[in-house]
């Protein structure tokens, strides 16, 4: 298992976003959110983005007020999850449309189904932003979904309605 | 609501939004409101984001799921696998007919089965991963994506099951396999990974797929490396680099301790070294991965010189990411391939000094690594000249590195030295206590090179008095060999010249002594080195005295205590003076760093200055129950001069033997157990009580000596020889002052708070018993017995043996011997520890049986001891 957890945390060290891998209780996961965010947020903008905490090695990217923190195993490529984190980013971009911090907050579920889509189980599951977005598609009704599970493209629904 | 938790400004605020928002949603669930289900379901895992308990939502979930819309199942997982654990058992659909389902299904088992779970699941998940309907498939292209996703998270799931019921492995390695074959990247890209695990749980799984795949992997690799651009997995023009590194981590684990297999993927692994792009972040990813790979598989060098160059590469890289896991993996190298490592030593020297402090500790690690005895010197050079101006925070790691660094490779005491000397004088308030030790020893062993050290540091210290422990062994030094400094004894070529008077190494003492910032370990060498030089100098032992006298009315009990002592020393025994302050014998190189490597933490916290500054003629304590104490005395007792053996010996013997007992014995000797902690803890605070009670003793002592005189058995006891001064006194107190080698005396019975017992005397034999408690434990006391022969035979089969009554506990350790030397020759000691459940209200008592053998003869002597102190 590569990816132990994902938090998003804005400028001030308030979480937005946490998705972890790994059982962890309130206590333990407010305690760990707390060390790492006090950790990698007096960090500047010269330093690396790895910095090793406990077991785990947390990848960290910056994006405007929002900090993307990733904990990994110590074995994990740290560039590639910093790839993964721009990758997370531009998928977000391209449901929100210029995401931003708000867009994150108001909008919880979908982040969190986005990030469903993409890791699991702590893997890279998905990597192709059409796909990752597809299942956003459905809910949000651009697809019509039938009872027999029969769906229909986009392109197919325009023909349709068209 | 998340409007009006953002809009508080204070915990307390936020936290009174969250309790109101949890009334309402409660509420709502009472009311079994269909709506706002999941609604009431997002606010709930924001609330649990923000760390507060939300475990009232879980029926909710379960309520979503059952639900039939999509939207409402899918946020049913959601909060599913937010809100829930592994503790909880859930049933879920994986058999509905909708494959968006089945996939949000899979993806919630994926992260949150328990092993109960995996058992179950197993053959479903297992027929889902081989599951392709072709209908579908033909159908429609999207539809396609979607099954063959879930496919993917179907092999995450497996990944999950096998990690939580790994006997259950072999059920998947064949769907594994036919995953690899796959060309959807997705499926792909979980399949390797499942692949993966499978290898780490079971080596049957390893060793099928290092037969049949290898060869499919390194195709798909290639495929991978040489495909035309796809829009759809590419990042910054390379295609889909997750699916890259997650296939060189497969090879990886497959070429690991196999040659055939490592073999059969070199070329494509130095396909990758050499063709990827690495002026993208995604390129170097790979490349990282790739040098990661042939790290670690089997290959004869060629590969590995390729690695070490991109490594090489990454190092000179702009990035700071980049250079930081050159850093990380050329440390790994070095292990593997020293000497191709070297070659980027400069490099690395470089990042050392880099302005980003995780590459700097990187850099210095791996750097630490690489030296050897051929590069130590210019390494240290360098190192040293960065020392100067680097920031303070790395200072602390960078000169601990170099001191290290230095002792390892030490080949000439005179490079050292002076190495040392660079340091401290740079940094050396970050110089650790037990570095500066071992210059002494060193210093001390190397007597051809004394003169030129004491010169060098008195040069230095003018010149940086700041740096506390230079101070330190500059003033022992000059305090051990300040005759050398006036006289350019030992002169060597490469020696400028200077002229030190007598004058000026007694005002650089005394700089030492009044520093402001001087701590007390310093101020206490200082007081010791005038001592001294008092003696090398005699011209100038007025000025000293009254430097000395300064520091009579310190705040601080050890210096107030010694500088009295060092002027009674001064005021009335000049006769033994010289012999007091002797040079320090040279220091056991072998004790210390036999010492350093064992008890290490121990000898910190004994005294700062315990190896060797402070010189303490510290006797052998009689008792010595702390075993940090014991470590202590036994290192530290120097050779004593000339006469001196015999009274240390004697010493030894006024605590065991009853003979000076008797004005203690009867003084509840609280007092005494005082002034002795007090003796042992040097530079360490004492409690307030302590400390003025001690003082008071030490002043009244001095002050008006005759009514004080039933303390004087107390002081003479215990040896606070300078302070005791009364007239009756005064000839034992030179004896003891005479027996001793260099510095004042101070035998230590540690924590003895109990005055000793003759258990046991007849003619033939005696028994004492000495006694002290372990801090902490005021029940349990150690006693020391120890047994002398009184007549002039020897007794063989010597053994001793304790009976106690219930309220006892006994517990004897072995003896140190079984034979016991006739008339007094010797001794045995042994151990006892003795637990008192009715401490405070029953005294010991003990039965004891002693057995031996003495011409041939068993002698067998029993007896019933009353006699121990009040509240043991």
């Amino acid at each position: 298992m590569g990816i132990r957890f994902i938090l998003m945390v804005n400028k001030q060290g308030q979480t937005r976003l946490a998705q972890y891998y790994e059982w962890l209780t309130l206590e333990e996961r407010r305690a760990l959110e707390g060390e790492i965010v006090r950790k990698c947020l007096a960090r500047n903008e010269q330093q690396c983005s790895f910095v090793e905490h406990r077991n785990y090695k947390i990848v960290y990217r910056r994006y405007a007020s929002l900090f993307f923190l990733v904990g990994v195993d110590n074995d994990e490529n740290e560039l590639a999850i910093l790839e993964f984190i721009h990758l997370l980013v531009e998928t977000m971009d391209r449901h929100f449309g210029n995401v931003c911090e708000l867009d994150i907050m108001f909008h919880l579920e979908k982040a969190h189904f986005m990030l469903e889509e993409m890791v699991m189980n702590g893997c890279i599951v998905e990597t192709s932003k059409a796909n990752i977005l597809t299942p956003e598609m459905v809910m949000n009704g651009c697809i019509v979904e039938t009872s027999n599970a029969n769906i229909l493209t986009p392109v197919q629904l325009l023909e349709k309605t068209s | 609501m998340i409007r009006a938790i953002r809009a508080c400004k204070t915990a307390a605020e936020e936290r009174a939004v969250v309790r109101k928002e949890c009334a309402a949603i409660r509420a709502s669930i009472n009311e079994d409101d269909q709506d706002y289900r999941h609604r009431n379901l997002a606010k709930l895992m924001f609330i649990q984001m923000l760390g507060y308990p939300t475990h009232f939502g879980q029926m909710e979930c379960l309520k979503l799921i059952a639900s039939a819309g999509f939207p409402e199942k899918r946020i049913g997982y959601l909060g599913l696998m937010l809100l829930l654990d592994e503790r909880q058992e859930v049933l879920i659909d994986l058999n509905h007919s909708n494959q968006y389902i089945v996939g949000l299904a899979l993806c919630a088992l994926g992260n949150i089965c328990s092993a109960e779970m995996a058992r179950d699941l197993a053959p479903v998940v297992e027929r889902l991963l081989q599951f392709r309907d072709p209908n579908i498939r033909k159908k429609k292209n999207l539809q396609h994506t979607i099954i063959q996703g879930k496919n993917a998270k179907a092999a995450l799931c497996s990944i999950r099951i096998i990690k939580k019921v790994p006997d259950l492995a072999e059920n998947f390695i064949n769907c594994a396999a036919s995953l690899l074959k796959e060309k959807h990247h997705g499926v792909l890209i979980t399949g390797v990974q499942l692949c993966a695990d499978l290898c780490k749980v079971s080596s049957e799984a390893l060793e099928c797929f290092r037969k049949k795949c290898t060869e499919g992997l390194v195709r798909t690799l290639r495929d991978i490396v040489n495909s035309p651009y796809s829009p759809e997995y590419d990042i910054s023009g390379i295609t889909d680099p997750y699916l890259h590194i997650r296939l060189l981590k497969l090879l990886r684990i497959l070429g690991q301790g196999d040659a055939d297999a490592s073999d059969r993927m070199t070329d494509i692994l130095a396909q990758v070294a050499t063709k990827t792009e690495s002026n993208k972040n995604a390129g170097n990813a790979i490349l990282y991965e790739c040098v990661e790979t042939i790290m670690s598989i089997e290959d004869d060098g060629g590969l590995r010189v390729l690695a070490i160059n991109i490594l090489g590469k990454f190092l000179s890289n702009r990035d700071n990411n980049i250079r930081y896991v050159a850093l990380n993996m050329l440390m790994r190298a070095t292990t593997l391939d020293a000497q191709a490592v070297q070659r980027h030593r400069a490099t690395i020297l470089d990042c050392v000094k880099d302005s980003d402090a995780s590459i700097r500790k990187r850099a210095l690690e791996l750097l630490y690594l690489l030296v050897n005895e051929n590069n130590v010197k210019p390494l240290i050079k360098e190192l040293i000249e960065y020392l100067e101006v680097s920031d303070q925070e790395f200072k602390g790691d960078l000169t601990a590195k170099i001191c290290s660094l230095v002792e390892k490779f030490s080949s000439e005491k005179i490079w050292y030295i002076d190495q040392m000397l660079k340091v401290l004088s740079e940094a050396g308030n970050f110089v650790k206590d037990e570095v500066w030790h071992a210059l002494i020893v060193v210093i001390s062993n190397a007597s051809d090179l004394h003169g030129y050290t004491v010169r060098a540091l008195y040069r230095a210290f003018l010149t940086s008095t700041e740096q506390e422990t230079l101070v330190r062994v500059a003033v022992w030094c000059i305090g051990e060999y300040g005759d050398m400094l006036v006289n350019n004894v030992g002169m060597l070529d490469i020696e400028d010249p200077i002229t030190v008077t007598e004058c000026h190494a007694v005002d650089a003492v005394e700089v030492a002594i009044k520093r402001h910032t001087s701590d007390l370990t310093t101020k206490a060498m200082a007081l010791i080195a005038l001592l001294k030089i008092s003696s090398r100098f005699p011209s100038y032992s007025e000025r000293i005295k009254g430097i000395i006298v300064q520091n009579k009315g310190n705040l601080v009990l050890e210096l107030q205590q010694r500088s009295i002592e060092f002027n009674r020393i001064l005021q009335k025994h000049q006769n033994i003076r010289s012999a007091l302050v002797e040079r320090m014998p040279v220091l056991d190189e072998a004790t210390f760093s036999g010492r350093m490597a064992g008890s290490f933490p121990t000898a910190i916290s004994t005294s700062s200055g315990a190896p060797s500054n402070l010189p303490n003629g510290i006797a052998k304590p009689a008792t010595a129950p702390i075993p940090d104490l014991l470590d202590l005395s036994s290192d530290d007792v120097p050779a004593p001069s000339s006469s001196g053996g015999d009274f240390l010996q004697d010493l030894l013997g006024v605590d065991l033997s009853p003979t000076p007992a008797p004005s203690g014995a009867d003084k509840p000797p609280k007092a005494s157990t005082d002034v002795l902690l007090d003796l042992l803890s040097i530079g360490t605070s004492l409690p307030v009580q302590t400390g003025s009670s001690a003082s008071d003793i030490l002043s009244s002592s001095q002050d008006d000596k005759a009514p004080f005189a039933n303390f004087n058995g107390l002081a003479s006891l215990s040896s606070l020889s300078a302070n005791a001064t009364s007239p009756a006194n005064a000839a034992p107190m030179m004896d003891l002052l005479d027996g001793h080698g260099p510095g004042p005396q101070k035998p230590e019975e540690n924590g003895q708070a109990y005055p000793s017992l003759v258990a046991y005397e007849s003619s033939s034999l005696r028994v004492m018993f000495n006694f002290s408690k372990q801090p902490g434990s005021p029940q349990t006391t150690l006693i020391q017995a120890t047994f002398t022969n009184l007549s002039s035979n020897v007794y063989n089969d010597f053994l001793f043996q304790a009976a106690v009554p219930k309220f006892l506990q006994l517990h004897l350790d072995p003896a140190t011997s079984n034979t016991l030397p006739a008339s007094g020759d010797g001794s045995i000691t042994q151990n006892l520890k003795v637990t008192n459940s009715q401490h405070g209200k029953k005294s010991l008592v003990m039965r004891v049986r002693i057995a031996y053998k003495t011409n041939n003869k068993d002698v067998l002597e029993e007896r019933q001891i009353n006699n121990f102190p009040q509240n043991l």
